[in-house]
C-alpha cells in the first residue's frame, strides 16, 4: 500500500508534465494551425505552394525523429546545443520540455491546418451566394454564417487529433522530458517494479475519456439543430 | 418607364461565350419566365442581375437609374454593388437555408444586420427594431402558410417548405425585382405545386418576378411575358401565347416537343 501511494505520487507529478505539454500544444497549435491553414489557402501560389510542402513534410516524417532533430540538431550542426540556450538559463529540464514543445506544436498546427482546411471548404458555396444576395458584408457572412458551421464540420476530425495528443505525449520521454511514462520507467530502473509502467495505462484512459467526453458534448450541442 | 431595363448584357468564361448580348423590359408587377435547355445561359443571366457574376459588357437599369454598366468603374465597387444588388432579391434552386438558424432567425437576420448598419441609435432601439422585423418576419411565414414553423430549423422542414422560407427570407429585405433560380427543380410534383403557389400568391400582391424554370406549365398559366433563351442569346420572347401555341424559332419549336 505504501508503495502504490509513493509510486502514485511519483506518476502524478509526471503526470503533471504530461498535462502541460498537452494543454500548451493546444493553446498555440490551434492558432498557428489557423495561420497555416489561411496560408495554404492563399491565392499567392509561392506561398501557399511552401506552406503545403512543409505540411506534408510534417505529415509525412515520425514525430519522433522530428523532437530529435528540435532538441539535438542545435548542438550537433551548429555546436549550440538546447541546453546552453541563454534564455533557459541553464534549466536544462525546461530547455528539454521547451524543445519538445515546439516540435509538438509544429507538428500538431500542421495537423490542425489540414482539418481546419477542410473544414472551411466543406462549406457549400451556395452559403456564401445566399449571404451575399442578402447583401451581407464579408466579416458578416464569415461571423454570423460561416463560422459556426466549420466549428461543426471540426469537432469530430479535432477530437480525434487530440485524444491522439494525449497519447503522443509519452514520446516526449525520448528527449529526456520527465513525463508520466519516463516517470514510470525511472521506477522500473531503480526499484524493480514494473506495474507501474502498466498504471500509467489508467492515467492516459481516464485523461482521453475526458477528453473524448468534452468533445462528444460539444458535437452534441452543435448538432441539434443540424443534419 | 420600364421597372428594369437589360442592355446587351455580355458574359464569357473563359472562352466560352455564355451570354452573347441579351437586352429585355420589364415593367412593375409582371412576371417574366425564363426557359430553355441547360447551358443556354439562363442562370447565368440571373447572377448576373444579382452580381453574383459581373458581366463583361451592357448595362442594367432599374427605374432608369443605372445599377450596372460594364463601362462605368464607379458601379463596380464593392460598396456600389452592395447598394445596388438590394434592388434584387434571389431565391435559389438548392434553398441555401442557413442550418444554424430557426426559421425566424432565418428570415431576420440579414435585415437585422442590415438595421445595425443603417440606424444611428441601433442599440437605442434595438427593441423596437428587433420587434419590429420579427413582426415583418411573422406576416411574410402566414402569407406562405408557416407560421407554426417559426422555431424549426431548416433540417427539420421538408424541402418544399424550406423553399417557402427561402421565399420569405428573400421578401424580408423588400427587394424590387424577386428572382428565382429554377426554385423547383429539386423538389417532388407535390413540393413543386406548393412552392409554385406561393409564387402565384406572389403575383397576385404585385410582386415583379424573374423565374428561370423548367416548369412549362407554370410559365405557360403565371408569366406575363416569356423568355426562351438559346446558345446565349434570346431567342424568343413573348406572351405565354405566343410562345407556347405558336412558336417561331425552330429552336423553341423542337425545345416545347421534348
Amino acid at each position: 500500500m505504501e508503495t502504490f501511494l509513493s509510486v502514485t505520487g511519483k506518476l502524478a507529478q509526471g503526470f503533471g508534465t504530461t498535462l502541460a505539454l498537452f494543454f500548451l500544444t493546444l493553446l498555440f497549435a490551434i492558432p498557428l494551425g489557423l495561420l497555416f491553414a489561411c496560408i495554404s489557402r492563399m491565392r499567392f501560389k509561392p506561398l501557399r505552394f511552401l506552406m503545403r510542402a512543409f505540411i506534408y513534410i510534417i505529415r509525412g516524417t515520425p514525430l519522433l525523429l522530428q523532437l530529435m532533430i528540435v532538441v539535438y540538431l542545435p548542438g550537433i550542426a551548429f555546436d549550440h546545443p538546447l541546453t546552453k540556450w541563454e534564455i533557459f538559463h541553464g534549466d536544462v529540464a525546461l530547455s528539454y520540455f521547451c524543445g519538445a514543445l515546439f516540435a509538438f506544436v509544429i507538428n500538431y498546427a500542421c495537423y490542425f491546418a489540414e482539418i481546419f482546411r477542410g473544414g472551411i471548404e466543406n462549406i457549400p458555396k451556395g452559403q456564401y451566394e445566399a449571404c451575399e444576395v442578402l447583401g451581407m458584408s464579408r466579416s458578416q457572412t464569415f461571423f454570423k454564417v460561416i463560422l459556426l458551421q466549420v466549428i461543426r464540420n471540426i469537432v469530430a476530425p479535432m477530437s480525434n487529433e487530440v485524444v491522439t495528443l494525449v497519447k503522443d505525449t509519452a514520446l516526449a520521454r525520448t528527449v529526456s522530458v520527465v513525463e508520466i511514462y519516463f516517470a514510470a520507467s525511472e521506477i522500473l530502473r531503480l526499484q524493480f517494479i514494473i506495474w507501474p509502467l502498466f498504471y500509467t495505462g489508467a492515467f492516459y484512459l481516464g485523461f482521453s475519456a475526458l477528453v473524448t467526453l468534452l468533445f462528444g458534448m460539444l458535437e452534441k450541442r452543435l448538432s441539434r439543430y443540424w443534419r | 418607364m420600364a421597372l428594369l431595363e437589360v442592355d446587351t448584357l455580355t458574359k464569357s468564361f473563359g472562352d466560352t461565350r455564355v451570354l452573347k448580348g441579351i437586352s429585355f423590359d420589364m415593367e412593375s408587377g409582371e412576371v417574366l419566365s425564363i426557359i430553355g435547355s441547360s447551358g443556354s445561359g439562363k442562370t447565368t443571366l440571373l447572377r448576373c442581375l444579382n452580381f453574383l457574376e459581373t458581366a463583361d459588357g451592357g448595362s442594367i437599369k432599374v427605374d432608369g437609374q443605372a445599377v450596372f454598366d460594364a463601362a462605368d468603374p464607379s458601379l463596380l465597387s464593392p460598396k456600389a454593388i452592395r447598394h445596388n444588388r438590394t434592388h434584387f432579391g434571389l431565391v435559389f434552386q438548392s434553398f441555401n437555408l442557413f442550418p444554424q438558424y430557426n426559421v425566424l432567425q432565418n428570415l431576420t437576420l440579414a435585415a437585422m444586420m442590415k438595421a445595425k448598419e443603417d440606424t444611428p441609435d441601433f442599440s437605442k432601439r434595438k427593441k423596437e427594431i428587433t420587434e419590429e422585423l420579427n413582426n415583418r418576419a411573422l406576416d411574410l411565414l402566414k402569407r406562405i402558410g408557416l407560421s407554426e414553423k417559426k422555431s424549426n430549423y431548416p433540417c427539420e422542414l421538408s424541402g418544399g417548405q424550406q423553399q417557402r422560407v427561402a421565399i420569405a427570407r428573400a421578401l424580408m429585405l423588400t427587394p424590387r425585382i424577386l428572382c428565382f433560380d429554377e426554385p423547383t427543380s429539386a423538389l417532388d410534383p407535390e413540393l413543386t405545386k406548393e412552392v409554385l403557389r406561393v409564387i402565384k400568391d406572389l403575383k397576385a400582391a404585385g410582386n415583379t418576378m424573374i423565374v428561370v424554370t423548367h416548369e412549362m406549365e407554370f410559365a405557360r398559366n403565371a408569366s406575363d411575358k416569356v423568355i426562351f433563351m438559346a446558345k446565349g442569346i434570346i431567342e424568343e420572347s413573348g406572351t405565354p401565347e405566343e410562345l407556347f401555341t405558336s412558336p417561331k424559332s425552330p429552336l423553341l419549336k423542337s425545345f416545347l416537343k421534348q
